[in-house]
């Protein structure tokens, strides 16, 4: 299907979507939330799966506040927890389909020993990760994936701590599907999405994102980061994981975006499930 | 019983192995679990048998995703359970918060074993007496019970499934090592005897549904893909689901959470009352202390002590009310068990005379009738 193809939803499919009433929502002007919030409700209208049998997970954070505007089924959990609490869920309702919105410090910081778990299980859920390399919610800390030099409410004389890699990170452990894109890349957040709802097994898609605090913080507009995202990006869906870490923010800095990984899988619910059919025949 | 449930009749079960078949009579089929000692039993149990009924078992990563986990299939109308011990209870503290405030139906066993930090992890304990209900931040309520041997180790097993459904709370079952791991007779009745509360999905239109309506002291629940697209929000939330920060609406909602348990005390609370009648002094005790107990008390009676026995089977309610009878009756109270006065403390709260006495004992063992005998000759001569 080429893209010139695809029919938009209309204004009010997506409105039919959203909790209209909760409006407006908490994010700042030029937070780049909202963006894939909008991406992943085009996603769901495309995906075939009626509104009802998709379900969101989330942590805490800015980012995690996303499935309070939408108008499916929502869980609004607890910092780093969204994982655990989506894996439960769709082991017993196998038919759903669950995905977990939140930022990077709820996944990868101190919900990190989940991701990667969740990963190694194989666990069929889909994770978007929206990085905005801070903590927005509590005012603009570091965390796992702030870059090295980057001035933050904890780093005040520069951060010199080490950075996640994350797609290398979650790729390395096996995800069947790992994407990043920046939110200036809408279609192709969109087209991924879609393509997640239908791998059975862990799918992960890193959001690069502007944060207004963490950009106030280091000097920059919210404009000129964008800008960076669009001069300074480069799609390579066979780029090398071990180079695309984001360690530091700069004029130098290449945002390698792409469909990283697709490959075959079967999902640790796949499995159990055979496993049940098995033991319930009376095998070992 | 490989496949399938357990069938009525008498068994010889471990502790562990006796909650394992109640929890799947009462309809468990979701285990999360972390390995800890002296719990396991109840994971390697949950492992084996939950595919033989078609149900999941998934060991996590720590007890905090496991007990996440839960929440997260209970809220695919699933009853879903966890096993821990003291360490493991300690990382579940958040995440029952969570379950209270979006009034999910969970059930956790807690065998006991001595504390604080990796304490004594073969060996028993009852420090977790008031952390069971005081353990995470800010005001909840979960319902507490206390077994005393295996058999109420499948008997509790089916009211907690039966008590959190009931009223969507956290139900956390406070065992103890010798509970958990001792064998005992087990009566397994006709499974048609067993009441079980079901969840069934309500007939409200979604257009009408409010997750938390407050004309309900308890409302509908609705599980993930019944069709009502629902939001749950650890955040104070109004009676649909939205985070709110005005006063007056959280105070409602918080209270409504709170009468679920404070206005049912009556008919959750739980206790055991033996010879108190004619008694001068009673003796409070629960879980594996209540049997050393019974020796000493029937040991006391012999040298024509008249004591009695109150054992509590719920720790939260505190079954407070009867016990406050006993007391104001002139009786005097002596609470005896492994930690060093948790249960005292809240029975000192409730009673406004003098005569309450405190048996602290440090965990490891517990205390054995010869001393509980002494320390009950010393209070009645006081
Ligand atoms: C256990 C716990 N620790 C700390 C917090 C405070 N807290 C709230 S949001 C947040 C960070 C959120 O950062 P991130 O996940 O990156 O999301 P963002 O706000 O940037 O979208 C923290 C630390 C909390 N809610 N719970
Ligand atoms: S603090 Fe940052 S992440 Fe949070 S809403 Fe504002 S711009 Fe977005």
């Amino acid at each position: 299907m080429s893209e010139a193809k695809l029919i938009r939803p209309s204004i009010d499919e997506i409105k039919a979507l959203l909790r209209v009433e909760r409006l407006p929502h908490i994010w700042c002007p030029s937070c780049g939330i909202g963006i894939v919030a909008k991406a992943y409700v085009e996603a769901l209208l495309r995906s075939g799966i009626p509104p009802e049998k998709h379900v969101l997970v989330s942590g805490i954070g800015c980012s995690s506040r996303m499935p309070g505007y939408i108008k499916i089924d929502g869980y609004h959990v607890i910092h780093g927890r969204a994982i655990p609490f989506a894996v439960g869920l769709k082991t017993v309702r196998p038919e759903l389909e669950v995905t977990v919105f939140a930022g990077d410090g709820d996944l990868s910081t101190i919900g990190g020993n989940h991701l990667i778990h969740a990963i190694r299980r194989n666990d069929d859920i889909n994770v978007i990760m929206i990085n905005n390399f801070t903590y927005g919610m509590t005012g603009g800390q570091y965390g796992g994936t702030t870059p090295e030099g980057s001035r933050t409410l904890t780093s005040p004389y520069g951060h010199i701590e080490g950075t996640f890699n994350v797609p290398l990170l979650v790729a390395s452990i096996g995800a069947p599907y790992v994407a990043r894109w920046t939110v200036l890349h809408y279609r192709q957040i969109v087209d991924t999405i879609v393509e997640m709802f239908k791998v059975d097994g862990f799918t992960f898609l890193e959001v690069i994102s502007p944060c207004i605090i963490y950009t106030d913080m280091n000097r920059r507009d919210a404009i000129s980061l964008m800008r960076m995202f669009k001069n300074q990006s480069e799609i390579d869906h066979t780029a090398d994981l071990r180079n695309v870490g984001i360690e530091r923010l700069d004029e130098e800095t290449r945002f390698i975006v792409g469909k990283f990984v697709h490959r075959p899988s079967e999902s640790y619910q796949t499995k159990y499930r055979k496993l049940v059919e098995r033991v319930m025949k009376g095998g070992e | 019983m490989k496949n399938g449930l357990l069938k009525p009749g008498d068994y010889f079960l471990r502790g562990n192995y006796a909650f394992v078949e109640g929890a799947l009579l009462a309809g468990c089929r979701f285990f999360a679990g972390y390995p800890i000692t002296p719990s396991n039993e109840i994971s390697a149990m949950m492992a084996r048998r939950l595919p033989q009924v078609g149900g999941a078992f998934i060991q996590f990563e720590d007890e905090i995703a496991s007990v996440v986990a839960i929440i997260g299939a209970a809220n695919g109308g699933v009853k879903s359970m966890t096993a821990t011990s003291g360490p493991g209870f300690s990382l579940m503290q958040e995440a029952i918060g969570l379950a209270f405030m979006i009034e999910t139906p969970i059930v956790i066993v807690d065998v006991q074993r001595g504390g604080p930090s990796t304490g004594l992890p073969t060996q028993v304990g009852q420090g977790d007496f008031i952390q069971a209900n005081f353990g995470s931040h800010g005001d909840y309520e979960t319902v507490v019970y206390l077994p005393n041997s295996p058999q109420e180790m499948f008997d509790m097993a089916i009211k907690a499934f039966n008590t959190a459904w009931r009223y969507r709370v956290p139900v956390i079952v406070l065992a103890d090592q010798m509970i958990g791991q001792m064998i005992e007779k087990v009566s397994v009745p006709s499974h048609d005897e067993i009441e079980l509360v079901e969840y069934e999905k309500p007939e409200i239109p979604p257009e009408e549904f409010l997750p938390f309506d407050l004309r309900y002291e308890v409302p509908p629940f609705v599980a993930a893909g019944d069709g009502y697209r629902i939001h749950l929000t650890g955040l104070a939330h109004d009676e649909r689901g939205y985070p709110t920060t005005d006063h007056e609406t959280y105070s409602k909602m918080l209270l409504r959470k709170l009468r679920k348990i404070w206005d049912n005390a009556d008919e959750i609370v739980e206790w055991e009352e033996r010879l108190t009648e004619d008694a001068d002094l009673i003796v409070v005790s629960y879980g594996i202390t209540s049997r050393s107990v019974y020796k000493a008390v029937s040991d006391a009676r012999e040298k024509g002590l008249k004591v009695g026995i109150y054992r509590l089977k719920t720790a939260w309610p505190f079954p407070y009310k009867r016990l406050k009878e006993l007391a104001m009756e002139g009786r005097n109270i002596l609470v005896v068990e492994v930690n060093m006065g948790q249960a005292y403390r809240v029975a000192r709260q409730y009673i406004s005379h003098e005569g309450v006495y405190s048996m602290p004992w440090a965990p490891g063992r517990v205390p054995p009738p010869e001393a509980i005998l002494k320390k009950i000759e010393e209070v009645y001569k006081a």
